[in-house]
C-alpha cells in the first residue's frame, strides 16, 4: 500500500518475498508494499472484450510473472499499462464511466491513468515488446545509448556544442559496454541492429531497456527465441536485478522459466486475472489447469522415446477415466 | 564541338549558381526530415515560399534586411507549427497529404489577384522591389571579375556576392548538420525514424522531437526561398510542386542521411539536366525534337531518373548502402 511501506528495499528482495509467504491466493489480493496498483482496466475493441481486470496490485521487489493463454490480453494489458493504449473504462470529459468505476492506475504513488507512454517510461517503468522493436539501421551501441536517461546532448541547442554532453555520453558509453558484456552483445556493438538474429534482439532490447536504470521493468516474453544456455544466464541476471531491488513484471510461456524464477504468478484468462499466487501453489490450481496449463503440462511431449504405443495407450486410458471422473462429478 | 562547349560551360555555371545553392539548401532541410527523422515532407517548396514571401513582402514595406530575415524565418516556425501539431501524432503518410496540401494553398493565395497590391498576385514581385539591402551590404565594390567559364559582376543582382552568401549559407548549415547529427538529439531522431514506439518506451518525448526536426527543416527551407528569390523575381509558380520534387529528386540522388547529399544531388541535378538538354540539341535534329521539346524531354528524364534511383539505388549516390535510408521495409 503506497503511504504504507512496510517493507524498506534496502532490506533487500528477500524481505519483499518472505512478505508475500501467507498471502491468500485470490484475483486482486492485497499486498504489503505493491508498487503497481490498477484497478478497473477495461479495454473492448469493438464488442469484444480483450482485458478487463477489477484490481491488480504488484508487489515490490520481487519478480511477478504473468501467465495465460494465447488471446488472455496480456499484451493489450502490458500496452494499457505501459500508456501505449487507452483504456476503454478511461474517464472523459463527457459521458465515460462513473466516478469510482473509471480506470486507474498507480505507479509508485503516482497516478498513470492519463499518462503517455514516453512519460510512463519515464517515472521509471521500462518496457520491452514480444515482437523485438529493435532499431535496425542504426547500431547496437547507438540502440543502447539511445535508452540511458539525462542526456544533455538530446537538447537541440545544447548538442551543437559537444563539450556540453560528452562527459555524460561518456558515461553513459561505458555503461553500455558494461551491459552488453553481460548480454553477450559486447562483439557485436558496432554491427547495425538488423544483422542481429532474433534472439540477440530480444537480448539487446532488454539491455537497452536495462539502460535507463528502470524501478520496475515489464518484460513481454522475453525468453521467446532465446538459446537454452543463454536463457540460463539470463535467469540469473533477472534474478540479480531482484536482489539489486528492481521489480520485474514478465509475461511468459515457457513453464519452467516461470516455476523457476517468479516469486509470484498471475493467470489470465479471457482479459480477467483468474488467479494468482506463489508458482508452486498456482500451478496446482485445477482453473489454471484447466484454462492454461491442461492436465498433462508436467509430461514432455516433445520426447519422442516416451510415445511408446504403451505410453500412448497410458494416457488414452488416463484421458478417458479423468473424463468419467468429471462426467461423474457433474452428476 | 562549340556546342559541346557551350553546355559544359552552361553545366560549371550552374554549378556555383545561387539557385543550385537554394536547391542544396532546401534539400539539406528536407534531409532533417525525411533522412534522419523519417517525416514525409512532400511540401517543401511551400517552406520556400512561406520565406520568400514573409522575407520580399517585410523588405518592401520598409523593414530593415535582419528584421525582414527573422520574419522569414518565424513564418516558416509557424507553418511548421500549423502542420505539425494536428499530423505529427498520426502516421507518416498524413504529413505527406497534409504538407502537400498547404503548400498548394500557399501558392494559390500567393498568386490570387485578390492579394495583387501585397504579393504581386500571378506576376509575382519583381526582384528590383526588395533586393536593395542585401546587394547594399556587399563589400566586393563594382565591377566584374570571373575565371573559367564563371565571369560575373563582383555584385549586381546574380553576381559573386550572392553566390559568396548562398555557399557560405550551404557550408554553414553542413557544419550544423554535422554537429545535430553526431549528437545524441541527432541519435534520437535517428531512433525515430526506425521505430517511434521503441523510442517512446525509452521516455523520450517522440512529438516533441519530431516538432523540432519539422520546424528546423522547415526554417532552412525558407532560407533556401529567399537565397533562390536573390537573384531573380518572386513568383508563386516558380515554386509549386514541381520544385518540392526537385529537391526530393537532389536528396534521394545524392544520398538521404548523408551530409554531403543534398548538396552533390542539387550539384548533379542541374548538370544532368543541362547535359540531356544540350546533347538532345545537338544530336537530335529539330526536325524530331525543338529546343523547347529538348528542354520537356530532359525534365521527363529527371522523373524518369528518381524512379530508377528510388528502385535501384535507394541510398543515392553518397549513401551508406547498410543505412540505406529510403523506407523499404
Amino acid at each position: 500500500m503506497p503511504g504504507d511501506p512496510v517493507i524498506d528495499i534496502h532490506e533487500g528482495s528477500a524481505a519483499a518475498r518472505a512478505a508475500l509467504v501467507g498471502l491468500d491466493g485470490k484475483p486482486g489480493v492485497s499486498k504489503p508494499d505493491s508498487i503497481l496498483t490498477v484497478d478497473n482496466v477495461v479495454r473492448r475493441f469493438g464488442g469484444m472484450t480483450a482485458v478487463s481486470v477489477d484490481h491488480l496490485e504488484v508487489q515490490r521487489g520481487v519478480i511477478t510473472a504473468l501467465i495465460g493463454p494465447n488471446g488472455a490480453g496480456k499484451t493489450t494489458f502490458f500496452n494499457l499499462i505501459t500508456g501505449f493504449d487507452k483504456p476503454s473504462s478511461a474517464p472523459r470529459l463527457i459521458g465515460g464511466p462513473k466516478a469510482g468505476e473509471a480506470a486507474k492506475w498507480e505507479f509508485n504513488g503516482t497516478p498513470l491513468g492519463m499518462t503517455g507512454a514516453a512519460k510512463v517510461a519515464k517515472q521509471g517503468m521500462v518496457r520491452t515488446f514480444q515482437l523485438t522493436k529493435a532499431l535496425a539501421r542504426m547500431t547496437v551501441m547507438d540502440n543502447m545509448l539511445l535508452g540511458a536517461r539525462d542526456q544533455p546532448g538530446e537538447n537541440l541547442f545544447i548538442s551543437l556544442i559537444k563539450p556540453l554532453w560528452a562527459a555524460r555520453e561518456k558515461e553513459v558509453h561505458a555503461k553500455a559496454e558494461e551491459l552488453l558484456q553481460r548480454f553477450k552483445l559486447y562483439e557485436k556493438k558496432d554491427d547495425l541492429a538488423a544483422s542481429l538474429s532474433g534472439g540477440q534482439k530480444k537480448l539487446l532490447e532488454m539491455a537497452r531497456a536495462l539502460m535507463s536504470d528502470p524501478t520496475m521493468i515489464m518484460l513481454d516474453e522475453p525468453m521467446a527465441g532465446v538459446n537454452p544456455a543463454l536463457t540460463q544466464s539470463l535467469l540469473g541476471h533477472i534474478q540479480a536485478l531482484r536482489d539489486d531491488g528492481m521489480t520485474v513484471l514478465f509475461v511468459e510461456h515457457d513453464m519452467h522459466m516461470v516455476r523457476h524464477i517468479s516469486d509470484w504468478v498471475v493467470v489470465m484468462a479471457e482479459g480477467r486475472v483468474v488467479a494468482e499466487g506463489p508458482p508452486g501453489d498456482v500451478m496446482e490450481d485445477q482453473a489454471v489447469i484447466d484454462a492454461y496449463l491442461g492436465a498433462h503440462h508436467n509430461t514432455d511431449l516433445g520426447d519422442d522415446s516416451l510415445l511408446t504405443d504403451e505410453v500412448a495407450e497410458e494416457l488414452a486410458k488416463e484421458i478417458s477415466e479423468e473424463d468419467a471422473n468429471t462426467e461423474g462429478e457433474k452428476k | 564541338m562549340n556546342e559541346l562547349m557551350t553546355t559544359l560551360n552552361a553545366i560549371l555555371a550552374s554549378a556555383l549558381s545561387p539557385g543550385t545553392a537554394a536547391l542544396a539548401i532546401a534539400a539539406i532541410g528536407l534531409n532533417i526530415h525525411f533522412g534522419y527523422t523519417g517525416l514525409l515532407n512532400m511540401g517543401q517548396a511551400g517552406f520556400m515560399l512561406i520565406g520568400a514571401y514573409a522575407f520580399a513582402i517585410s523588405i518592401i514595406g520598409g523593414l530593415p534586411l535582419i528584421l525582414a530575415v527573422i520574419i522569414a524565418l518565424a513564418a516558416a516556425v509557424l507553418f511548421a507549427l500549423v502542420l505539425g501539431v494536428p499530423t505529427l501524432k498520426l502516421r507518416g503518410d498524413y504529413l505527406a497529404i497534409v504538407t502537400i496540401s498547404a503548400a498548394e494553398i500557399i501558392r494559390m493565395v500567393g498568386r490570387s489577384s485578390l492579394l495583387t497590391n501585397i504579393t504581386g498576385g500571378s506576376n509575382g514581385l519583381v526582384g528590383n522591389s526588395y533586393r536593395g539591402p542585401f546587394t547594399d551590404l556587399s563589400f566586393l565594390g563594382d565591377g566584374q571579375s570571373g575565371f573559367g567559364p564563371w565571369n560575373y559582376d563582383n555584385t549586381g543582382s546574380d553576381g559573386w556576392w550572392i553566390r559568396l552568401v548562398a555557399w557560405a549559407l550551404v557550408a554553414l548549415f553542413s557544419v550544423m548538420v554535422f554537429l545535430l547529427m553526431r549528437s545524441p538529439w541527432g541519435r534520437v531522431l535517428r531512433g525515430i525514424r526506425e521505430d517511434e514506439d521503441a523510442v517512446r518506451a525509452l521516455g523520450k518525448n517522440v512529438y516533441s522531437y519530431k516538432m523540432q526536426a519539422l520546424i528546423l527543416g522547415g526554417v532552412l527551407g525558407a532560407v533556401a526561398g529567399v537565397v533562390y528569390i536573390l537573384p531573380a523575381s518572386l513568383q508563386a509558380d516558380s515554386m509549386g510542386r514541381s520544385m518540392t520534387f526537385f529537391i526530393w529528386t537532389a536528396l534521394l540522388l545524392g544520398g538521404a542521411a548523408t551530409i554531403f547529399g543534398p548538396i552533390l544531388g542539387a550539384i548533379v541535378f542541374f548538370a544532368l539536366r543541362l547535359l540531356v538538354q544540350g546533347l538532345a540539341g545537338q544530336f537530335v535534329p529539330a526536325s524530331i525534337m525543338t529546343s523547347q521539346q529538348t528542354e520537356q524531354f530532359s525534365w521527363i528524364l529527371i522523373g524518369v531518373t528518381l524512379m530508377l534511383i528510388v528502385i535501384f539505388r535507394p541510398q543515392g549516390i553518397l549513401g551508406n548502402k547498410k543505412e540505406l535510408s529510403f523506407n523499404a521495409r
